[in-house]
């Protein structure tokens, strides 16, 4: 805690104008949690830097990396599903889906994505790992960074820093992999002929990452991260959460003294207060204060106690994953209960169905061939030598597939209309229009007829695939200069 | 402000207050980390870098110039010279292909429409509308009514020179003030305006004289309007049996017409835009839907 010295805040009762960094240096520690998170990180780790090496065959001409996001083509690509830039709302749906699940996670487990998914959580304990291999451990680390400078030091600091930026220019670098085509990219960033967008993302993201997750680490949880302001707001007393159970670990004392206490018949807690739980802590917090802001929920405190109360022969488990509700319960004498299906999470749990269902049933009926139409707006009509009527249409044909189609166009519901599409070419007396492979073409479109029209007609313009006959269909209406 | 020569220190958490106090709450003083004011700081640095390098203070007609000599202007200049760049191939293709080629070879048609529109929107659209509906005196473009000839050579023509300028080459006719000069008067001006709304089957006034009027057509205005008055392109004469109307089909406006006449004229475009553009424009208007 910072202390302001007396005489100065005599002087003008000033407070100090920051707070004075504390550095943290987390002990390595071992148990299921920590195993758990060495997997976790495994895996994100690996999806993160291998993805964009999976290939994906879409055909000729097309992409074969499974993600990608094309910017020049305004395409996004993952694996089968091939997204336009008109449906972003896929990526909008992805977004709430990963913050219902954020919340649900919460409801049932509390920080569970803070502890072990966030990229801050995975990429600092990559820079720690480095950093212990490197420096050494807890006390190693405290020691040299408060004693002289040796070459030993400078040598054992070099390394690390090396490492770390190897480890955060390869994370920047499996970034731009997402963009372009990932072997010829770095083929093409390994022979220095990448275009220089590619080196200064690799760049940005060298930086990020050495400095959040070297430097930063818990500064970015305490500070800049909104999740736990929102997540203490979300959570309840049924949630499952990194808890110190203090039923059983209260009142705090020495072995020597609880076994005093203990034989004089009096309460002792099984807590030997040795603040292994507080060393072992990625963000500096003491669990047994309780619920935190600062608090992961990482579950390394519960395999530094676990360890502790292993060699006292104490049962294990005296921080674990508790609910509120079961801390009291046990203080009361009362029986636990144990709520995993409750409103909040059955609500948020069915919202998932149903947005994640919303997005499938959009994927499965996605449509390959589809037609807009844009009536003229300036002028709506326009009158012809004989008195007829002419309309004239913006129509836009998207053609999802893979290879170059041809379609008829055609126009219905209006009796003794000519259509012209300009740039047509005309095949057995039918306007035929030519649509790239994976692309949209507009067209102008210009329907006329003889005599007044009604003011206003409803008309489809049905565009029909020449080689497999499917078609589509978009209405819209033929105006003229009737009762209006 | 009970002792003040202690920070106040909130019994509950130990944290130092800010001495602030409403109706007995007190302020936890929770400062931000350093790093969080070093950023702080940095923001002002490069605020003052921003001064010197770009235009910033306002003087009194002008502002500070910032030492890289970035200018609004220059950088839209430079992104048009870009954009100029990038399009270059396609002008280059359109350039190259022969006007009447054109919409035989879809990405060249693609472009030309897309060229020629911005083009028209630019240059034409004030008189003949966004869409090249016309408006009243500016003839619609969409419809197949043409006074100067609906093929693309007779529209890159009429772009290109205008109508009734002062360009040599502009298209030249000119209708007479039958009225104002004396020519006719106003009876037969009613008679005659009544037999040309008789041409179109529009409604006659009782008191004309439909032979009159014929008679005075044939003598007076056949001669560029045509015996059957289907109209002359070669001197810009409208069609006057059909049901487009470029001043109104009214009594009043027709009459109007025959009264002071009307000689309405356009740009000679050739001066103003470079070839390829008049090209594409030509193009343009030939798809509006009339083309010929």
């Amino acid at each position: 805690m910072n202390v302001i010295a007396p005489a100065k805040v005599a002087e003008n009762d000033e407070q100090p104008f920051y707070q004075p960094h504390h550095k943290i240096y987390p002990q390595s520690v071992h148990g299921t949690f920590r195993r758990i998170k060495w997997f976790v990180l495994l895996v994100t780790l690996g999806i993160y830097y291998l993805t964009p090496f999976i290939r994906w065959d879409r055909g000729p001409g097309e992409p074969s990396q499974a993600v990608l996001i094309d910017f020049p083509h305004r395409r996004f690509y993952f694996f089968f599903i091939e997204i336009w830039p008109q449906e972003v709302y896929y990526i909008t749906g992805l977004l709430i889906l990963a913050a219902l699940a954020l919340f649900l996670m919460n409801a049932v487990a509390g920080r569970v994505w803070c502890g072990y998914l966030c990229p801050q959580t995975v990429w600092s304990d990559l820079f720690l790992l480095i950093e212990r291999w490197t420096e050494g451990d807890r006390r190693e680390r405290i020691k040299a960074d408060g004693g002289p400078w040796t070459a030993n030091l400078v040598a054992r600091k070099t390394a690390k820093h090396f490492l770390w930026l190897m480890a955060a220019w390869w994370t920047g670098g499996a970034w731009v992999l997402y963009f372009a085509d990932a072997p010829t990219l770095v083929h093409d960033l390994a022979t220095f002929r990448a275009p220089p967008i590619a080196y200064i993302w690799i760049g940005i993201l060298t930086f990020t990452t050495y400095s959040l997750a070297g430097y930063m680490r818990e500064q970015v949880c305490l500070y800049m991260c909104p999740w736990p302001r929102i997540q203490a707001a979300l959570t309840d007393e049924d949630a499952f959460n990194v808890s110190y159970r203090l039923d059983r670990g209260e009142p705090r004392m020495s072995v020597k003294k609880s076994i005093a206490a203990r034989a004089r018949g009096e309460a002792a807690g099984d807590c030997v207060d040795c603040h292994q739980c507080v060393v072992v802590c990625p963000t500096g917090v003491d669990i047994r204060d309780g619920p935190n802001l600062g608090c992961i929920q990482c579950g390394l405190c519960i395999d530094a106690c676990d360890a502790i109360m292993a060699r006292l022969d104490r049962p294990t488990r005296l921080i674990a994953y508790d609910t509120d509700i079961n801390i009291r319960a046990r203080m009361q004498g009362k029986p636990t209960i144990t709520r995993i299906m409750r409103p909040r999470t059955v609500l948020y749990a069915g919202l998932i169905a149903v947005v994640g269902g919303l997005m499938l049933a959009g994927l499965l009926t996605r449509t390959v061939t589809s037609i807009n139409v844009i009536h003229d707006r300036n002028p709506e009509y326009v009158l012809l030598s004989d008195g007829g009527v002419r309309n004239a249409y913006g129509i836009r044909v998207l053609n999802r597939r893979t290879t170059a189609r041809r379609f008829a166009v055609a126009v219905a519901g209006l009796p003794g209309a000519a259509l012209d599409v300009v740039g047509a070419t005309k095949v057995d007396g039918r306007q035929v229009v030519e649509v790239g492979p994976d692309q949209t073409r507009e067209v102008r479109a210009i329907v006329s007829v003889n005599g007044s029209a009604a003011n206003s007609t409803p008309i489809r313009f049905v565009i029909t695939d020449l080689a497999d006959g499917s078609a589509a269909s978009a209405t819209d209406n033929f105006r003229g200069p009737g009762a209006s | 402000m009970a002792e003040p020569d202690r920070p106040h220190i909130d019994t509950l958490t130990g944290i130092p207050t800010t001495g602030h106090e409403w109706d007995g709450l007190t302020e936890l003083n929770q400062p931000l980390p350093r790093w969080w004011l070093w950023i702080f700081y940095a923001t002002i640095v490069f605020a003052v870098g921003y001064w010197i390098v770009y235009p910033s203070w306002p003087l009194i007609s002008s502002s500070t110039n910032g030492v890289l000599g970035w200018h609004s202007r220059t950088a839209v200049v430079e992104a048009l010279d870009e954009l100029k760049a990038s399009r270059a191939t396609d002008v280059a293709q359109l350039a190259a292909t022969p006007i009447d080629k054109i919409s035989s070879v879809p990405a060249v048609f693609d472009f030309t429409l897309a060229y020629g529109r911005a083009a028209f929107g630019n240059n034409c659209a004030p008189c003949h509308g966004a869409g090249g509906g016309g408006a009243l005196g500016y003839p619609n473009l969409i419809d197949d009514d043409w006074l100067w000839g609906g093929t693309i050579d007779a529209i890159r023509q009429t772009i290109t020179y205008g109508i009734r300028n002062a360009n040599p080459d502009s298209r030249q006719s000119a209708m007479p003030a039958f009225g104002r000069e004396g020519t006719l008067n106003n009876t037969q001006i009613f008679n005659v305006a009544n037999y040309v709304r008789s041409l179109s089957g529009l409604k006659l006034s009782p008191s004309a004289d439909i032979a009159a009027g014929a008679k005075i057509f044939a003598d007076n205005c056949a001669v560029c309007h045509g015996a059957d008055a289907k109209g002359n392109r070669a001197v810009g004469a409208p069609n006057l049996t059909d049901a487009v109307w470029l001043y109104g089909s009214s009594l009043a406006a027709i009459i109007t017409t025959i009264t002071n006449a009307r000689n309405s004229s356009m740009p000679a475009w050739g001066e103003r835009l470079d070839p390829t553009t008049i090209k594409a424009l030509t193009v343009y208007v030939h798809s509006l839907g009339g083309g010929e």
